[in-house]
């Protein structure tokens, strides 16, 4: 889509607007990137100390969690922010995708739109409702299967139930985008619905789509307080999915209050640590598209 | 389209509006208001609704004075007061030596209950037995007359005053216990062990109290044969308990040391039992 | 033929089943928060201010720093966002070297913990540029934080419309102004709708970024500059360190869904287009 024309008979007035319109939509897309710098030169301008000790050895396994004694072993609470956030997405991927594949194509006409609106309504829900829910309702039944309760997969159901929204409506947003006609001509070359929407609809609304989950697990990354009130809050590698584990953004939200020096810098070296990860899910998501949108 | 392009600039319009709403209620004097008519507090969270009730009855009674209250945990209202960012402190443990500096102003008690599922057969526990068990040497309820079932430790996070009053009282080492689950609030303590029919856990008196009053499924367990409630610990039989102090550099201004007098005063004992706290013996 | 006609059944009955799934999921949460918040409830409860840190009264002052904290993060992030997203929905070779680092550094900001921002928007808004912990504070937080999604949600909007458009732009010679003003945005209405919404509802739903940006203060705001806390953290408060507070809590966000139902209602009204599917 290309809206660079070539300006013919144009007015003065049309052609400053233009140049006002391409100037300020460059310094608002600046602004918006140099959030990201900013915060970047933030984290490790606070992380410093902290990578001069040797941060980078502290991703290792090994090594124990006890900032009053100097350990600051980091790869329990790297692997648990991983494998919540993992599960999370595995679980709510399907249901996103069933979800606007039912919203837009299975639901009746009448339920469309209700179900349209409670995805949404959940979308804005806060995290607190949902450590509240889950604290109430999954970590109890998963407590009679074993003991806490509180665990890995608590934190990944609950986080699950809290992408899913950005799932649902952003591949929904996608699949609807998709040019009626293709769907038309599906339907005339006689192929049923299930199969012209995962042979021909879904490819087309690929890169949506793709688009959609990784924001879904870039939000589930960077998810504090849901978590922290379901996963256990223990610093170590789980064995089991029902072992309580601490993930780095929670352990940021439960020590920054008091830690000092040493230890402070190793939580915003963790936050740092959160943020290489989303950057580096960012390049892969990119490389795929750009693989993929030359077939 | 006409009508959804109007729609749009209704849109837009309402951004704009909005800019001039945030606009018109801008007011920088408020950053640069006299000091001596607004006070700052800081620090422990299990203070703050307590502050929050207080600073709102003495601002009525004192037209024009503000009193903000902020958390942020002790350890901030601490080290806020020593620095002078805060008027005053909010600390629910101890001083260190360091922080000796500060005059203390004590406001009210509270105590900490160890707490257990209702339906957990066990109704109270010894000091000894409570070492045992955060330390692993007991790991079963069926050692102490309840069911047949792994106890699931609850422990409070480092930092937390909490943690430090409970280790103190017992003369634990934090490396010596390996919870099985680390809760940050007192909410969320009660709400684990609510929900875990197994679970050991200690919060404070009030919030457990407040719990049960709303139908909470955990119980308060007796300590050495004393039952944990905020009558015995208004009685001084309940032992296990902490001092919820403000603190702040000697020589505060006249506003808070006005405002100091008010807190430590009986004008606010209704509202420190509201808390499920204790007043002070004064 | 019979073959395929199963394998449709199984897709459809899966379909169904997961979408199921999620209303129930739906339905519980929403239950939940309804059933806990809705017993006894009066409007007094919108009209008073909190006492008691909120165990009792209302929670009128709340709903005035919210709507504030709102009405600063929609001044900052919709215009920016808007602009932004107008950028790289453009595909021009020109800018496009440009665009790539763009939208890295947009996509990024996405993982970004949500306590993160909250330091960060505590270091820069209330500490370097000195206002303190404020709504103004807050909302300028909230706006960075969720500008990332309002900035891509702008773009696909625009991305997916049919290149007809575009090229009937250029057939009449349009300026870009134009063909924006009077073709694209009003056609991509819909999505941009759905993107503020959900953006809004993101920045409704915030907690850590707004606990040390915005603060705690109960008490009604004067002004932007003034500390007020939110509606998510009010429920924060009561239901994790207030003793006594879970009743309020629940009503709080039994509130906080109903003005997102509305809003959501109201909005998409607005922006729907009338012969197309639902979306």
């Amino acid at each position: 889509m290309q809206w660079m024309i070539s300006l013919k008979r144009t007015s003065l007035f049309r052609r400053h607007a233009d140049r006002i319109l391409r100037w300020s939509s460059v310094g608002a897309a600046l602004i918006a990137a140099a959030m990201l710098v900013l915060i970047t030169i933030f984290l490790t301008v606070e992380a410093w100390p902290a990578l001069r000790h040797g941060a980078l050895a502290a991703l290792l396994p090994g090594e124990r969690w006890h900032p009053a004694r100097e350990a600051f072993g980091l790869f329990p609470m790297l692997l648990a922010t991983l494998l919540v956030s993992g599960l999370a997405l595995a679980l709510a991927a399907p249901l996103g995708l069933a979800a606007a594949f039912f919203q837009l194509h299975y639901a009746p006409r009448w339920l469309s739109l209700p179900f349209r609106r409670l995805v949404e309504l959940l979308a804005g829900i806060p995290s607190v409702v949902f450590g509240l829910w889950g604290l109430t309702r999954i970590v109890p039944l998963l407590a009679t299967m074993k003991p806490p309760g509180v665990s890995l997969l608590a934190a990944s159901i609950v986080l699950a139930a809290m992408i899913l929204p950005t799932v649902a409506l952003l591949t929904t947003a996608s699949i609807a985008a998709v040019p009626a006609e293709l769907w038309r001509a599906g339907r005339a070359l006689g192929l049923a619905r299930f199969r012209l929407l995962a042979t021909v609809i879904v490819p087309a609304a690929r890169k949506g789509i793709v688009a959609a989950l990784f924001l879904a697990l870039a939000r589930a990354l960077g998810e504090t307080m849901a978590v922290m009130m379901v996963a256990g809050n223990v610093v170590q590698t789980p064995a089991h999915l029902l072992d309580p584990v601490r993930t780095l953004t929670a352990n940021i939200a439960l020590e920054m209050a008091y830690a000092t020096g040493l230890h402070r810098s190793y939580l915003f070296f963790s936050g740092f640590l959160v943020l290489a990860l989303t950057l580096v899910l960012v390049l892969m998501t990119e490389r795929f598209q750009l693989r993929r949108s030359h077939s | 389209m006409e009508w959804a392009k109007r729609a749009f600039l209704a849109f837009f319009g309402a951004a704009v509006c909005a800019a001039l709403v945030v606009l018109a209620l801008f007011q920088p004097s408020e950053i640069l208001a006299a000091p001596r008519q607004r006070l700052l507090l800081t620090g422990s969270s299990t203070i703050a609704p307590l502050a929050l009730s207080i600073a709102q009855r003495y601002e009525a009674a004192h037209i024009g004075v503000r009193i903000d209250v902020e958390t942020g945990g002790s350890s901030r209202g601490i080290a806020d007061a020593m620095r002078g960012t805060a008027d005053i402190g909010m600390a629910s443990r101890k001083l260190k030596k360091e922080e000796s500096g500060l005059v203390r102003y004590l406001i009210a008690r509270d105590g900490l209950a160890m707490i257990g599922h209702s339906s957990n057969g066990v109704v109270g526990l010894s000091r000894g037995q409570v070492i045992d068990l955060y330390t692993g040497k007991i790991t079963n309820w069926k050692t102490l007359g309840g069911s047949d079932s792994p106890v699931t430790i609850v422990n409070k996070a480092e930092g937390r005053g909490t943690l430090e009053v409970f280790l103190q009282f017992f003369g634990l080492d934090n490396r010596d216990i390996s919870p099985d689950v680390i809760i940050g609030e007192n909410a969320q303590g009660i709400k684990t062990v609510a929900a875990n029919p197994t679970a050991l856990g200690y919060v404070s008196i009030g919030a457990a109290e407040a719990a049960v009053a709303e139908g909470a499924t955990i119980k308060l367990l007796a300590l050495d044969g004393v039952p944990a409630d905020t009558t015995t610990l208004a009685q001084g039989k309940y032992k296990l308990a902490r001092d919820l102090i403000l603190v702040t550099r000697p020589g505060p201004s006249t506003l808070a040391t006005d405002f100091l007098a008010f807190a430590t005063s009986h004008a606010v004992d209704d509202l420190i039992e509201k808390n499920f706290f204790v007043p002070p013996a004064r | 033929m019979t073959h395929r006609l199963s394998g449709e059944h199984i897709a459809t009955g899966l379909i169904w089943a997961l979408g199921l799934i999620v209303i129930v999921l739906l339905a519980a949460i929403v239950g939940d928060i309804l059933r806990g918040g809705f017993s006894g409830f009066d409007p007094a409860f919108l009209l008073q201010d909190p006492m008691d840190a909120g165990r009792g009264g209302g929670i009128r002052s709340v709903l005035v720093s919210t709507v504030m904290i709102l009405a600063v993060f929609l001044t900052v992030a919709a215009p920016v966002g808007l602009l932004a997203g107008i950028f790289l929905a453009d595909t021009t070779r020109r800018s496009a070297r440009l665009r790539r680092p763009i939208r890295i550094s947009l996509d990024t900001l996405a993982g970004v913990p949500s306590i993160v921002f909250g330091l960060f928007g505590n270091a820069v808004f209330a500490v370097f540029f000195g206002l303190r912990l404020s709504i103004l504070a807050g909302g300028l937080t909230l706006a960075v934080m969720v500008m990332p999604f309002l900035v891509r949600s702008v773009e696909e909007s625009l991305r997916a419309l049919p290149e007809e458009l575009v090229q009937a732009g250029a057939a009449l010679v349009l300026q870009r102004t134009t063909l924006l003003g009077r073709i694209l945005l009003p056609a991509a209405l819909p999505g941009l709708a759905s993107g503020l919404l959900l953006g809004t509802g993101r920045a409704l739903a915030e907690t850590a970024a707004l606990l040390f940006t915005s603060g705690y203060a109960l008490r009604m705001p004067q002004g932007v500059s003034d500390p007020g806390r939110s509606l998510s953290i009010h429920i924060l408060d009561l239901a994790f360190n207030v003793p006594g507070g879970t009743l309020n809590a629940y009503k709080s966000a039994a509130v906080l869904l109903v003005i997102l139902v509305s809003l959501n209602s109201a909005v998409m009204l607005l922006a729907r287009r009338r012969k197309t599917a639902v979306v």
